[in-house]
C-alpha cells in the first residue's frame, strides 16, 4: 500500500492562462479510499493526471511538489495503476489474458510468471470467462472489470480510478463497485460524478476548490453535512437530497407518431407503441435490447425492416402520408429534434452559436435558446471546446433549433453532473407541458420518475435472434 | 467485419506457420513477379499459389468472398485498356499479363492476413523480425479501434440527417457534407487514440525496460521450409519464363 504526499502542488497546461489545479496540501496514508469532489474544471482529472506519472513537468508549469512513498509519481509508475473513464479506448489486446499481460510485458516480468499473474488478476476482479475471451464481446461493465485487472496485476500500492462508472450502465457500475470494494491492498483515489453509491465503501472525501486550495476533507458523512448544499449547487451528487419532480401540468394530448409492428432485425421485431404530445415516453430495458434503434427509427434516421413508423397530420402536415425516414432532412428536423448519445456528433460548425442559427428559422430563437440553456457567454466558442456539460446543453439546443414539436433522446443524462441533470430534467419537462412530445432512451430510473414518464420497456434480445 | 479477419482454420499445416514466415514467402514471390512483364511467370505462381489455398485451412469461397473487390478491380482494368486501346491484338496480350501479375502478387498478401491472427502477426513481428515493439503493438492496438469508426461514421451521418443536413443531388454539397462528416470522424479518431496511447503508458509501454513476451512465436524449420518454397517457386516461374522466351525484365 502506498502513501501520497502533496504540498503546495498546482499544474497549468501549456497555453492557458488558468491554473488547472493549485494549491493543494493533502496527505493520504496506507489504505486509505478517497473520493476526490469538485466542480468540473476544478483540476481532478489534472491532480489524478500527474499522481499517475502522465504529466511530465515540462508540459506545462508546475508549483509545489508530489510524492508517491516519497518518490516522483514517474519514477513510482509501478507502484500506481489507474483505471479510466472509456473502456472502449483502454484496452489494449483482442484477448482478455492478453490484456492484463500488456502491462507485466511492459515492466519487463519473466514470461514463465506472466500466466500465473494474469490468472490471479482476472480471478481478483472476479473476471467471469477464460483469458481467451475476446475483448469486444464483453460488455462495457465486464471490460471495465478487465481494466481493473490490468491495472492491478502488477500489485500496485496505490489504485487511481478516473469516473470508472460514468460511461457505463447500472448494472455494469455495480460490478465496476463491487470490484473496487473487495480489493484489500491498495490505497484508492476516485474522481467520480455519481458519489452517491459509492459513499458506503469510502473513508474520506476531498472536495478542491476550483480558485485553488482544498474546500473540504473529512469523513464523507461529515463533508456531506457540513458542505452538501454548497456541493450539490456546484453539481456533486450529494447522497440523501431530494431531486426535483416535474410531473406533466396536464394529460398527455394528441398522437403525434404511432409504431406498428416495427422492427429492426436482428435486434427486435413486433412493437407498438404511441408517441404523444404533452407527454414524456421513456424507453427503458437492458443493454442490447435496442433502446437507441428505436430511438433513430423513431427519429427518422433509420429505416425499419419490419412494420412502420406513421407520422399523424399534427406532426408531419402534409408529408404524413410518408414515414419519417422518408422524409427531407430539413422538413425531418423542423418536425422532430433527435439528440445523440454523444453530443460531438452532432456539431457542424465551429461556433456555438452558428450550430443554433444553421437550423433555426428566425435568429430570434437562436438566441433565446442560447439564454435558455446558459450558454450565452459560451456563443463564440468552439462546441468541442466545450465541457461535457455544456457540450450535452448545446446538442440539446441544436435539436430545438428547428423548432420541433418532437424530441427525441438517447441517454440525455448520462455522466452529467447533477447541476446539468436538474437543468435538463427541467427543460424537458418544460416543453413537455409546452406541448411537445418528448421521447428519452434512459437507464436513469431518476430521470424517468422526475418527469413521472411512461415506461416503454424492451425486452432483453431473444438468443434465436441474436444469433442471426 | 474487418478485411484482415483471419478466416481460416488455425490448424491448418501452413496457416500455423509463423507469421513473418508468411509475410517473407509473400514478399518472395512479390519481388519475383515484379522483375518480369511477361505472362508466364505470374501464371505459374499463380497456379501454384491456388493450388497452396487449401493447405492454409482456406476454402476457394471463403477466399472468393473476400477477394471479390480485388477481382471487380483487376476485371474492370481489363476490359478497359482493351476496350480503349488503339493497337488491340498488342493490348490484349499486356493486359492480360497484367491482370495475372496482379493477382499472382496480391494473393499471397490476402492468404497472409486471411490466416493469421493480428495479435500473433505482433508477436512475430517484434519476437521474429525485431520490428520495435513500439510501432508492432502501437499499431495492434490503433487496429481494435478500426470497427469502432465504422459504427462512428453510420452515427455521424444519422446525426446529420438530424441536424437537418442532407445534401440532396447538389454534387459540391455532398462534397462539402462529406469533408465535414470526415473532419468530424478525424477528430473523434485522434480523441479517441490520444486517450489510448495514454492509458498504454500509464500501464507502463513507455517506461523503457527492455518488454519480456508472454506470447512466444517460434521460427522453426517448417516456417524456413515455407519461404524457400517460396523462393523455389519464384525461381521456377523466373526460369520458365526465361526458357519459353517470354522473359521481358522491367528494367531493360
Amino acid at each position: 500500500m502506498s502513501t501520497v504526499r502533496l504540498r503546495g502542488f498546482g499544474h497549468r497546461h501549456p497555453g492557458r492562462r488558468r491554473w488547472a489545479v493549485r494549491g493543494v496540501d493533502l496527505d493520504i496514508a496506507h489504505g486509505e479510499r478517497v473520493a476526490l469532489l469538485g466542480p468540473s474544471g476544478a483540476g481532478k482529472s489534472t491532480l489524478l493526471a500527474a499522481l499517475a506519472g502522465l504529466l511530465p513537468p515540462e508540459a506545462g508549469d508546475r508549483e509545489g511538489t508530489v510524492e508517491i512513498d516519497g518518490r516522483d509519481p514517474r519514477e513510482a509508475r509501478d507502484r500506481v495503476g489507474i483505471v479510466f473513464q472509456d473502456p472502449q479506448s483502454q484496452l489494449v489486446m483482442e484477448r482478455a489474458g492478453d490484456d492484463v499481460a500488456f502491462g507485466l510485458e511492459n515492466r519487463g516480468t519473466p514470461p514463465d510468471d506472466i500466466p500465473r499473474l494474469v490468472a490471479a488478476a482476472l480471478d481478483r476482479v472476479g473476471f467471469p470467462y477464460p483469458p481467451l475471451r475476446a475483448t469486444s464481446a464483453l460488455s462495457g461493465g465486464e471490460q471495465q472489470r478487465l481494466a481493473l485487472a490490468g491495472a492491478l496485476v502488477h500489485g500496485p500500492g496505490l489504485l487511481l480510478l478516473d469516473e470508472p462508472t460514468a460511461n457505463l450502465d447500472p448494472p455494469g457500475a455495480r460490478l465496476v463497485r463491487e470490484v473496487l470494494a473487495a480489493v484489500g491492498d491498495t490505497t484508492q483515489i476516485v474522481v467520480e460524478h455519481r458519489i452517491a453509491e459509492l459513499t458506503g465503501q469510502l473513508d474520506r472525501i476531498v472536495v478542491l476548490e476550483p480558485g485553488g486550495g482544498i474546500r473540504a476533507d473529512g469523513p464523507p458523512e461529515k463533508v456531506f453535512a457540513e458542505h452538501g448544499d454548497a456541493l450539490a449547487a456546484d453539481g456533486v451528487w450529494v447522497p440523501g437530497l431530494p431531486l426535483p419532480a416535474h410531473p406533466a401540468a396536464g394529460p398527455p394530448g394528441e398522437e403525434l407518431l404511432r409504431a406498428e409492428l416495427l422492427g429492426f432485425r436482428p435486434v427486435f421485431t413486433g412493437l407498438h407503441t404511441t408517441v404523444r404530445a404533452a407527454e414524456a415516453l421513456a424507453v427503458v430495458g437492458p443493454n442490447g435490447a435496442g433502446k437507441s434503434t428505436l430511438a433513430r427509427l423513431l427519429g427518422g434516421l433509420l429505416a425499419p425492416t419490419d412494420g412502420r413508423v406513421a407520422a399523424t397530420a399534427a406532426l408531419a402536415g402534409p408529408d404524413a402520408d410518408r414515414p419519417p425516414h422518408r422524409w427531407r432532412a430539413r422538413a425531418l428536423a423542423a418536425r422532430i429534434g433527435s439528440v445523440f448519445q454523444n453530443p460531438a456528433h452532432q456539431f457542424v460548425t465551429a461556433r456555438v452559436r452558428d450550430e443554433l442559427t444553421l437550423g433555426a428559422a428566425d435568429p430570434a430563437r437562436a438566441d433565446d435558446l442560447l439564454v435558455r440553456l446558459r450558454l450565452d457567454a459560451l456563443a463564440g466558442a468552439n462546441p468541442h471546446t466545450l465541457s461535457g456539460g455544456e457540450q450535452r446543453r448545446l446538442s440539446v439546443a441544436t435539436a430545438l433549433a428547428a423548432a420541433p414539436r418532437l424530441l427525441v433522446l438517447d441517454e440525455p443524462t448520462f455522466g452529467q453532473d447533477r447541476r446539468t441533470w436538474s437543468e435538463l430534467v427541467a427543460l424537458l419537462a418544460a416543453l413537455r407541458d409546452e406541448g411537445h412530445g418528448v421521447v428519452a432512451v434512459t437507464h436513469d430510473d431518476a430521470f424517468r420518475s422526475a418527469l413521472g414518464a411512461r415506461a416503454l420497456r424492451l425486452g432483453a434480445r431473444e438468443p434465436a435472434e441474436a444469433a442471426r | 467485419m474487418n478485411r484482415a479477419t483471419p478466416i481460416a482454420d488455425p490448424t491448418a499445416p501452413l496457416a500455423r506457420r509463423n507469421p513473418v514466415a508468411k509475410l517473407a514467402a509473400a514478399g518472395v514471390l512479390a519481388l519475383a513477379l515484379v522483375i518480369s512483364l511477361d505472362p508466364v511467370g505470374p501464371a505459374v505462381a499463380l497456379a501454384a499459389e491456388l493450388a497452396a489455398v487449401p493447405f492454409f485451412g482456406l476454402r476457394y469461397r471463403a477466399l472468393g468472398r473476400r477477394t471479390w473487390p480485388l477481382l471487380v478491380g483487376v476485371a474492370g482494368m481489363l476490359f478497359s485498356l482493351v476496350l480503349f486501346a488503339a493497337d488491340r491484338e498488342h493490348i490484349v496480350a499486356s493486359a492480360l499479363a497484367l491482370a495475372l501479375r496482379l493477382l499472382a502478387v496480391a494473393l499471397p498478401g490476402v492468404i497472409v492476413f486471411a490466416t493469421t491472427d493480428p495479435t500473433d502477426l505482433a508477436d512475430a513481428l517484434v519476437q521474429n523480425a525485431r520490428v520495435s515493439p513500439r510501432f508492432a503493438i502501437g499499431t495492434l492496438a490503433a487496429w481494435r479501434l478500426v470497427p469502432l469508426m465504422g459504427e462512428e461514421w453510420r452515427l455521424i451521418g444519422q446525426a446529420r440527417r438530424a441536424r437537418g443536413i442532407d445534401p440532396g443531388r447538389d454534387p459540391l454539397a455532398r462534397l462539402r457534407l462529406l469533408a465535414s462528416a470526415s473532419f468530424t470522424l478525424l477528430v473523434g479518431a485522434i480523441r479517441r487514440g490520444t486517450r489510448l496511447a495514454t492509458a498504454m503508458d500509464a500501464r507502463g509501454f513507455d517506461s523503457g525496460v527492455p518488454r519480456t513476451t508472454a506470447r512466444v512465436q517460434r521460427f522453426g524449420a517448417a516456417d524456413t521450409a515455407l519461404v524457400a518454397g517460396a523462393a523455389v517457386l519464384a525461381a521456377a516461374a523466373l526460369t520458365l519464363s526465361v526458357l519459353t522466351g517470354y522473359f521481358n525484365p522491367l528494367f531493360s
